[in-house]
């Protein structure tokens, strides 16, 4: 299978990635070997076959009480923020 | 400077008699550390001065009669693994400066018993490679040979232990980032049950494979360090809430009537002839100790690693979207809007392999391509896991090569990702299937390190522990140590 270099770069759009003009042809080559190598899945015979969808045979993603069980870290948390104020995240104007 | 002590079990036992203090072997393990470190990149980094702290309070915890087993014994931190108040890095650029705020649940418990951490080790970034060569740190190498990678992508976890650095390390294994590097610098690894430890802050890559375990000398010290490892978290919603049993006590059952089970498509190409004479070698060992042979075969194997270039780059462009510029990590210079805030911050963050897997999965969930890639892997996937359920049937264990051939060249296979992906051919069955896994020393191939791998029934840890540490009474291989950090 082969990837175009628009693919590559809706694929990067869908990813929020910015790529360099030098990295879209190596994402393309490289991209369309591993779809190459993955085609190989098409020979399996999966009729019937119930996709896996726990590691772990006859277990399901257990649930939990809806109850509030964390404190406040927010002080915490933003410690690591690139940009806050008063508490809040900043980001670029979002409505103009 | 020697090592005060070559194992975990050894340090244990000459902390508990008094012959030497956690302070004096944490001093000793610090000092080789920092002289090995321009040789090996094994550390991103040091923790010295938390680490004299830790180790003076266990001296103090052992004076007031509070010891356990492992009180005092210094290790390493893969840093995959939230620290708190310590840089977590990951390996990349993304998380250079994020300093966690809280310890990871296994980081926790290992704490509890006293270990002593002596820094956070290097490794491919956010876990994605198998050579560790995409750390935004650099390189680690082998300590055997530095021209040599040494396996990924808890490479400076496998580095540190093989050269003596750290007495153990913590690891994680999402398609074989234990038992490689293990593998490849002749050190024992474990990979427990998918669900045996705690996954809360340990750094996502693929959430259904992400296992954390160890990287030791013996057998024996991952059976002293996997306890307070595990156990159920309700932090971690698959986390298994089943007993853990106490692992060294059955280190010593005999193996006679222990059949195991040779995976014939393990045999059928790609390996290596002096690694398969090795791994037949260490076959007879245990024939020798009573165990019974027999060829099985898991017909599904040969398509692991496809599958798994489906499933896991699909759960980490899901985890990776967490990294937007905004909350923590990486955030690019004089965003123009948000869109450009997203896109230039991962842009610049991220490393070359990991856009690789991150476009790779953006495309498998992609409208049109779901059911094409993601979901036929999920039915492959079972199909895998059935042939083990099978094999299983016939078997007590399943042993063969861990990697297909012995440590390569750095830079020999960064350019093709298929050939560097086909690393873990071996490997990445058992995180597909949720199977604890080990790889052992069992040999060199070219004074390089040869790994055999043991794969096991979903929580059989202790049977497979206990099968390595009686191989390891049998043969020396995993007390060789590079003649430079001997």
């Amino acid at each position: 299978m082969s990837l175009t270099r628009a693919d590559i770069e809706n694929i990067a759009r869908l990813a929020r990635l910015e790529l360099t003009e030098a990295e879209i042809p190596v994402y393309v080559d490289s991209l369309s070997r591993i779809f190459a190598f993955v085609g190989e899945l098409d020979r399996a015979p999966t009729a019937g076959i119930v996709p896996m969808a726990h590691p772990l045979p006859g277990l399901a993603q257990r649930l939990r009480a809806d109850e509030v069980t964390e404190t406040d870290c927010r002080e915490d948390f933003q410690r690591n923020a690139p940009k806050v104020e008063a508490g809040l995240y900043l980001v670029p104007k979002v409505i103009e | 400077m020697s090592t005060p002590a070559p194992t975990v079990a050894a340090l244990a036992a000459g902390l508990a008699k008094g012959e030497f203090s956690s302070l004096e072997i944490t001093r000793a393990y610090l000092e080789r550390c920092a002289a090995a470190q321009p040789a090996l990149n094994a550390f991103v980094t040091m923790t010295n001065e938390s680490a004299l702290a830790a180790a003076a309070a266990a001296d103090a915890a052992r004076a007031a009669g509070r010891a356990a087993a492992i009180t005092g014994v210094p290790i390493g931190h893969k840093d995959i693994f939230c620290t708190e108040g310590v840089r977590t890095t990951c390996g990349s650029k993304m998380l250079s400066n994020f300093v966690s705020p809280y310890d990871a649940t296994i980081v926790a418990g290992l704490k509890s018993a006293g270990t002593v951490m002596l820094g956070k080790l290097n490794m491919d970034e956010f876990a994605m490679g198998s050579s560790n060569e995409t750390s935004y740190f650099g390189a680690v190498r082998n300590p055997w040979n530095t021209a040599m990678v040494p396996g990924g992508s808890s490479g400076g976890s496998a580095a540190a232990v093989a050269a003596r650095l750290v007495p153990a390390a913590t690891a994680t294994d999402t398609g074989g980032s234990i038992r490689q590097p293990a593998a490849l610098c002749g050190v024992t690894g474990i990979k427990p049950t998918y669900g045996r430890c705690s996954r809360y802050g340990m750094i996502a890559f693929a959430s259904s494979l992400d296992q954390a375990g160890l990287i030791t000398v013996s057998a024996e010290d991952a059976a002293l360090l996997l306890g307070p490892m595990s156990g159920f978290d309700p932090r971690d919603s698959t986390s298994v809430d089943s007993p853990v049993p106490d692992y060294t006590r059955t280190l010593n059952d005999s193996l006679e009537g222990l059949t195991l089970g040779i995976v014939k498509e393990f045999f059928d190409k790609g390996l290596d002839s002096g690694c398969e004479q090795r791994i037949r070698d260490a076959i007879k060992v245990y024939e020798k100790l009573g165990a019974k042979v027999r060829e099985v075969s898991c017909p599904n194997l040969p398509l692991s690693v496809p599958t798994y270039y489906v499933v896991a780059p699909a759960e980490c462009s899901s985890n990776l979207a967490r990294f937007d510029g905004v909350r923590f990590g990486h955030r690019c210079d004089s965003p123009k809007n948000l869109t450009d805030l997203y896109c230039r911050s991962r842009g610049e963050g991220f490393g070359a392999e990991v856009k690789r897997r991150i476009m790779t999965g953006t495309y498998v969930l992609s409208a049109g391509y779901y059911d094409a890639y993601y979901l036929k892997a999920q039915r492959v996937r079972q199909l895998i896991s059935a042939d083990f359920a099978r094999a299983f049937g016939e078997c007590d264990m399943l042993v063969g090569p861990t990697s297909p051939t012995p440590a390569f060249r750095i830079g020999a296979k960064s350019d093709d990702p298929i050939t560097m992906y086909l690393n873990d051919i071996y490997t990445i069955g058992a995180n597909l299937a949720g199977l604890p896994a080990m790889s052992i020393p069992c040999g060199f191939v070219d004074e390089l390190p040869v790994g055999l791998q043991i794969i096991g029934p979903h929580f059989s840890e202790a049977r497979m522990l206990n099968a390595a540490h009686r191989y390891q009474q049998e043969t020396d291989w995993h007390l060789r140590v590079p003649a430079a950090f001997a």
